[in-house]
């Protein structure tokens, strides 16, 4: 169960490339869970009202 | 490596998502509807879901794509949390770290903002404030995350017994400093309030379960396989 060093770490140097990917998904996190109007335009408000009852359930603020 | 566990971030997100947005369709939908019923009765006043930019039943389709999405970008995150705490923070046992580490993600991401901020149904909540809200939303997800983290740096010096009040110190402190925000009508409905917020929480827990236990069960098919 607890074997130490079953595990070597993954030096920074190497996760740090995919730290890229953190600001694409927190646009797409963004998308879904804020008020996106704004954003896209129309499409925002498209996004905002088809996501409405998702974003209420998800618990993020909401109008 | 890190790909591995990426993709497989992003497959138990994506199951996550999908079986948390069944949890909010089967437990949820019914008190939105209930909610929508009131907000439409008072009539007038702030967003009206009359209009029908997208039907409600485009909204329950919406529910899904929405808990998807949003466990997708969980699942993303998650795995590439677990490639940093690997090996330095937690179990050392892999299955036993993809847990522990969505138990924290649910506390410092979900629990810990929902008791200050829960989240409200239709009919509750001034547009007016949205942008505030979100503002007291975001840094209370933050401390969760600094606590989290606080928590695990402090666990692997002095154990549990130094990491569990740290923990709760941290957030408490942010409860007690940040401004509470009430904006639930006096008329609304107690029970449809708590019912709809626990079946918030419940979708999250199933979001964060699932996203953890599937997570776990890829690791392990995956080292049988090599």
């Amino acid at each position: 169960m607890s074997q130490m060093s079953s595990s070597p770490v993954i030096p920074v140097r190497t996760l740090l490339p995919w730290s890229a990917a953190v600001p694409v998904l927190l646009i797409v996190a963004y998308l879904v869970t804020m008020d996106s109007a704004g954003v896209l335009a129309s499409a925002g408000d498209f996004l905002h009202e088809l996501m409405h009852d998702g974003r209420h359930l998800l618990g993020v603020p909401c109008h | 490596m890190i790909k591995d566990f990426f993709l497989r971030g992003l497959g138990a997100g994506a199951v996550a998502g999908l079986l948390a947005g069944l949890f909010g369709f089967l437990v949820g939908e019914p008190f939105i509807d209930q909610a929508i019923a009131i907000e439409e009765a008072a009539a007038g006043a702030g967003h009206s879901h009359a209009d029908e930019l997208v039907s409600r039943g485009g909204q329950a389709f919406g529910l899904f794509l929405a808990t998807t999405l949003y466990g997708l970008v969980i699942g993303g995150l998650f795995a590439l949390a677990y490639a940093f705490v690997r090996g330095r923070f937690g179990p050392a046992n892999e299955q036993a770290l993809a847990v522990t580490l969505a138990a924290g993600g649910f506390l410092a991401v979900v629990l810990v903002p929902f008791l200050k901020y829960p989240g409200n149904p239709p009919a509750v909540g001034d547009p007016d404030t949205i942008g505030q809200r979100t503002v007291l939303y975001l840094v209370m997800l933050a401390i969760g995350l600094l606590a989290l983290g606080a928590a695990a740096v402090i666990h692997r010096r002095f154990g549990w017994v130094a990491a569990v009040p740290a923990f709760l110190v941290i957030v408490g402190v942010a409860y007690a400093v940040l401004p509470g925000v009430q904006e639930v009508p006096p008329e609304f409905p107690a029970v449809l309030l708590w019912n709809f917020r626990v079946s918030s929480l419940g979708l999250q827990a199933v979001l964060w379960g699932v996203l953890g236990s599937v997570f776990a069960l890829l690791s392990a098919r995956q080292r049988v396989r090599v």
